[in-house]
């Protein structure tokens, strides 16, 4: 106890120099130029086969078999992969961590919607410094352009979410709904079922920032324009308005199932055919699998539903890339990590373990698109997938404090779907909420 | 504790006899009015028990206040002492750790500071009070983040002791240990063992414990109540699940059905919270006599 | 100082070291932190007292502590009511199987608020929950529990149940101890069961119900679990300034508003000293 606890003691201390002697170049994020490539391949080979150790802090499940298989193949290197709860709790945890300024891990998992806000920050550090720049058509297009902040990268990606119609085969049979190819497909498709069976909904939403986001992506919107430190954002705008009429539509009607998203009744109301569908990201199987064992074989995908017959858009919902701290002691090594776990061995490994890929080799194989999914009712779910993957509209950015904002989202937008006003007044609320919060965190905002 | 308190004098008296007590008829309108309470307090446990019998499955088709089909209640206590490589185990294991360090060291301090209070005339003796009133005042979660950032510059953040020193702190047991040693310790007999040259400590430990035992009872089960139940400070302080209490880690649990890629086991997070509150129910139910009069004597000379 | 005062010190010492620790420096952390300002862009500055015009002037917080404040003058009195109601049946010797009773009431206070929580989330579930079963065996349409006009009373329900037991103990345990001679006295001037309650027991209780209303003063201020639990359920009723407990949480971990967080910390912390203040002057008025 006692020696840990002085190397504890002294690794805080120097981190904290560390910290201190950074502040000084570091304040302003609006420096836009990459960073020169300073480590080559050969160095980050180098610096497997040397060794050290890693913390890496990511929920998702599985990496687990990704450091085993890594911690093999380079036996000098330990890797310390810490599940720290998901999305929020891990960032609350990474941001306090740097703020005290120790026990920042050397790698992070960081959802593409976060990522922007670390990078602003400067908790994350530029990928151009090893040459990540020569990855260029390793990843597919949407995630690709998700770790971008101009010419600058902060992540790898690790998976991603093209969105796509997972619907319950059985009830949509039972009540004869055809699959929804376009939206007003699918307003009448939930009217249609709830008139039939007033217990069951053609989906659930109770306001998820994550979905709406991702619903006016695809719709055409673009509420946020980013440009370094100036930001705009705008949710009056004829795409946010798309989706707004739809499904103010569906709230009016009381179309929608009122069950928040992951939660024991949503569970199971996907399993007792509650919930008919579920317009998501195409990491969603895996997940079916676990959470909805009742359901297994009656539930398939099909291509998201669109604003106009014919089109073939679809948006990002969800995903997650992995990123090197600012902190860290050993980045080299931290890249070599993370160009294992989302480029080599381990995307074909993770694939494998059934999460959806970002990178174009995996999500091309043969046998990744002819892979049966018996939960599924052995349907080739990834040539659906892999197509929506190819498809994700361009030009969507986030916000650099959408954490923040996405964590207020219900205190707005909620009240629209308790009788309390608008999706757009509830958006305008929102919009509101984040310009205030970004002008108080020194923004500008236009 | 909040009150200036109106000390009466200290006239011991022992709780009367329960023969004396009874008298007057029973009335079961008096007791059929209470029923209802009781079954208001005991419909969310027995709802938990017989929750604890059904599978994840089960857990939402069927009736909440009845059994379902088959009784899984063995093989979900099975899986929760499994589940994970059996981390269950080691997280009661850690919280019973916390608990003996923490809530037996929150009432040994309290009981040391309670007598200190309580028979020492000294100066400052008001200011300990009125600051102490004071600071429990501020809501500890709204601490949360500054502790963090303390306990990190001292680097016991993710250790044992980022939970073990703030649950040495519990407030009620030093108002509890300070009444106590007011009313359950006399004057004279510290005067007296003075007089024959005992040293100060030692009359503590060797007159004044015995004394103090219920009401060191009391607190202590009070005490472990409060260091059980503690969340939120691990959530922030540790990151090793390896370390983590039992509440946080069936939180996380539960949490993980929010986790994409994570399991979803509402039943395991079922059967854990039971088997999770057993033990306390357990010990309040067999050290019921000490408790109950330690509180006896410690709430009433206010 | 005399040898006398320097051994009370001695005793009490060790408590106020780890109270310097655990509560001391962070609330004097939080104290320093109130006065700057750190953004994303711009780093931190010194901002004075700007901090606490802020939270005077912020909707936010001060719904908030509206909220806690209908919580604690609706919730408290009937909580502590019916804590002592039982504690008077309990005490009465006229309650059959009264120990059970005694014991019974007061096991949810060994229930962790995690777990209650939980528990009664499942049950108010209008979808899937107890609320449902209700609605279908009695064909009614019940309100749902968790919709954002009754989320309030829903937790309500949830710290009575967890605490009504415990505050009837303490209320108990203090009847308890009244001279039994009082009773005979009072059963010789053929005083009726509620008049020994007015005129006995009721006095005798006076200090340990301000105690309890103490406690239950800063519980409330300070609600914090129960909302957070029951948010993954109801995520429009329960704001992320729900209570000032929860804004302070969210302010930091949420927006890293670390500063503006130790700020609302401060303030909630000296309005709920200025409320028990209040309520132990009158109390201890009203006695005199």
């Amino acid at each position: 106890m006692r020696m840990t606890r002085r190397r504890a003691l002294l690794g805080a201390a120097m981190s904290l120099t560390l910290l201190a002697a950074g502040c000084g170049s570091s304040d302003d994020g609006t420096d836009s130029t990459p960073a020169k490539t300073t480590v080559s391949d050969a160095d980050v080979e180098a610096a497997l086969q040397a060794g050290g150790n890693l913390t890496v802090w990511a929920w998702e499940p599985t990496l687990t078999k990704v450091v085993a298989d890594f911690q093999i193949k380079y036996p000098k290197v330990k890797v310390n992969l810490i599940k720290n709860g998901s999305g929020n709790d891990q960032y609350t945890a990474l941001q306090n961590a740097i703020k005290a300024g120790t026990g920042v891990p050397d790698v992070a998992q960081i959802e593409y919607y976060a990522l922007s806000q670390f990078a602003l920050s400067k908790a994350v550090t530029d990928l151009n410094t090893f040459g990540a720049k020569s990855l260029d058509g390793t990843f597919t297009p949407g995630p690709w352009s998700s770790v971008h902040a101009g010419d600058k990268i902060y992540g790898l990606p690790m998976d991603s979410g093209p969105m796509a119609l997972f619907y319950n085969k059985e009830v949509f049979d039972k009540y004869g709904i055809a699959i929804p190819k376009t939206w007003e497909d699918y307003a009448a498709a939930a009217a249609k079922l709830h008139q039939a069976n007033p217990k069951a909904w053609i989906t659930s939403d109770s306001g998820d920032a994550g979905f709406t986001t991702s619903m006016i992506w695809q719709a055409g919107g673009r509420p946020y324009k980013v440009d370094g430190t100036t930001v705009s954002i705008n949710f009056a705008d004829p795409g946010t308005q798309k989706w707004t009429g739809l499904w103010q539509g569906l709230i009016d009607k009381k179309l929608l199932a009122p069950i928040p998203g992951w939660s024991d009744a949503w569970y199971k109301g996907l399993g007792d055919g509650t919930i008919a569908s579920l317009v998501i990201g195409a990491w969603m199987p895996p997940n079916l699998e676990s959470g909805v064992k009742a359901a297994s074989g009656k539930w398939r995908v099909a291509p998201m539903p669109q604003w106009a017959a014919g089109e073939k858009v679809t948006s990002e919902n969800g995903g997650s890339s992995l990123a090197v701290t600012e902190a860290s002691q050993n980045k080299t090594l931290a890249y070599g990590f993370m160009k294992y776990a989302t480029v080599a061995e381990g995307a074909q490994s993770r694939t494998d373990e059934g999460a959806f890929p970002a990178t174009t080799a995996q999500i091309n194989a043969d046998a990744f698109k002819n892979k049966e999914f018996p939960y599924l009712g052995g349907q080739k779910a990834n040539e659906v997938l892999a197509e929506a993957a190819a498809n994700v509209a361009p030009g969507w950015s986030y916000l650099p404090f959408q954490v923040f904002a996405n964590s207020v989202y219900n205190d707005s937008v909620g009240k629209a779907y308790t009788g309390g006003g608008t999706l757009q007044d509830g958006l305008k609320g929102w919009q509101d909420a984040s310009t205030k919060y970004g002008q108080e965190q020194g923004f500008t905002i236009q | 504790m909040v009150a200036a308190p109106t000390i009466r004098p200290a006239a011991r008296r022992r709780p009367r006899p329960a023969a004396v007590r009874i008298r007057g008829r029973k009335s079961w309108t008096l007791t059929v009015l209470t029923t209802v309470m009781l079954i208001y307090t005991m419909l969310p446990l027995a709802w938990l028990v017989i929750s604890a019998t059904k599978t994840q499955d089960g857990l939402l088709s069927s009736f909440g206040l009845w059994f379902d089909g088959d009784f899984a209640l063995l093989d979900n206590i099975g899986r929760v002492f499994t589940y994970q490589d059996g981390i269950y185990l080691r997280w009661l294991g850690n919280t019973v750790f916390y608990v003996v360090i923490g809530a037996g060291g929150a009432t040994l301090l309290s009981a040391l500071a309670g007598y200190g209070l309580a028979k020492f005339e000294f100066r400052g003796r008001r200011a300990v009070f009125a600051v102490i009133l004071g600071a429990v005042a501020v809501p500890p979660t709204a601490l949360a983040v500054p502790t963090f950032l303390l306990f990190a510059k001292a680097g016991i953040t993710d250790t044992v002791w980022a939970v073990i020193i703030p649950s040495l702190m519990i407030p009620f047991s030093l108002y509890l240990m300070w009444v106590f040693a007011r009313d359950a310790v006399p004057d004279e007999i510290l005067e007296s063992a003075r007089v024959d040259g005992a040293g100060e400590f030692r009359i503590f430990f060797n007159l004044a414990v015995p004394l103090l035992s219920p009401g060191l009872v009391t607190a202590l089960l009070f005490n472990i109540v409060v260091t059980w139940n503690n969340l939120f400070l691990p959530l922030i302080m540790l990151k090793d699940r390896q370390l983590y209490p039992i509440t946080l880690g069936i939180y996380t649990w539960n949490q993980q059905a929010q986790t994409v890629g994570g399991d979803v086991v509402f039943n395991l997070v079922i059967t854990g919270s039971l088997l999770a509150i057993v033990p306390l129910i357990a010990a309040f139910l067999l050290l019921q006599r000490y408790w109950q009069s330690g509180l006896a004597v410690g709430s009433v000379k206010q | 100082m005399t040898r006398r005062s320097w051994i009370g010190w001695q005793f009490v010492a060790p408590f106020l070291a780890v109270f310097a620790l655990v509560f001391l420096a962070p609330i004097a952390y939080s104290a320093y932190l109130s006065l700057y300002r750190t953004k994303l862009i711009g780093g931190t500055s010194f901002v004075g007292a700007q901090n606490y015009t802020k939270a005077l002037h912020d909707p936010q917080f001060w719904s908030a502590v509206g909220r806690v404040s209908l919580f604690l003058i609706v919730q408290v009195p009937i909580m502590l009511l019916l804590a002592l109601l039982i504690a008077l049946a309990i005490d009465s010797g006229r309650l059959y199987g009264a120990a059970f009773f005694r014991i019974s009431i007061f096991l949810p206070y060994a229930v962790p608020a995690v777990v209650a929580t939980l528990m009664w989330g499942f049950m108010y579930g209008s979808q899937f929950g107890l609320i449902r079963n209700l609605n279908e065996w009695f064909g009614v349409t019940l309100p749902d529990p968790l919709a954002p006009n009754l989320v309030l009373a829903a937790i309500g329900n949830i710290t009575t149940w967890e605490f009504v037991g415990y505050n009837m103990i303490i209320l108990y345990a203090a009847l308890r101890v009244v001279d039994p001679s009082l009773y005979e006295a009072a059963a010789i001037d053929g005083a009726g069961q509620f008049r020994i309650i007015r005129a006995i027991k009721l006095p005798a209780l006076r200090g340990p119900l301000l105690i309890t209303t103490m406690f239950s003063i800063i519980g409330s201020f300070q609600l914090f679990t129960e909302p957070v639990v029951l948010r993954t359920i109801a995520p429009n009723a329960i704001l992320t300034y729900f209570t000032p407990n929860y804004y302070a949480w969210q302010l930091s971990v949420g927006g890293q508003q670390f500063n503006y967080s130790a700020t609302v910390a401060v303030v909630m912390g000296l309005l709920t000293m200025l409320v028990a203040y209040l309520v132990q002057a009158r109390a201890v008025r009203k006695a005199v």
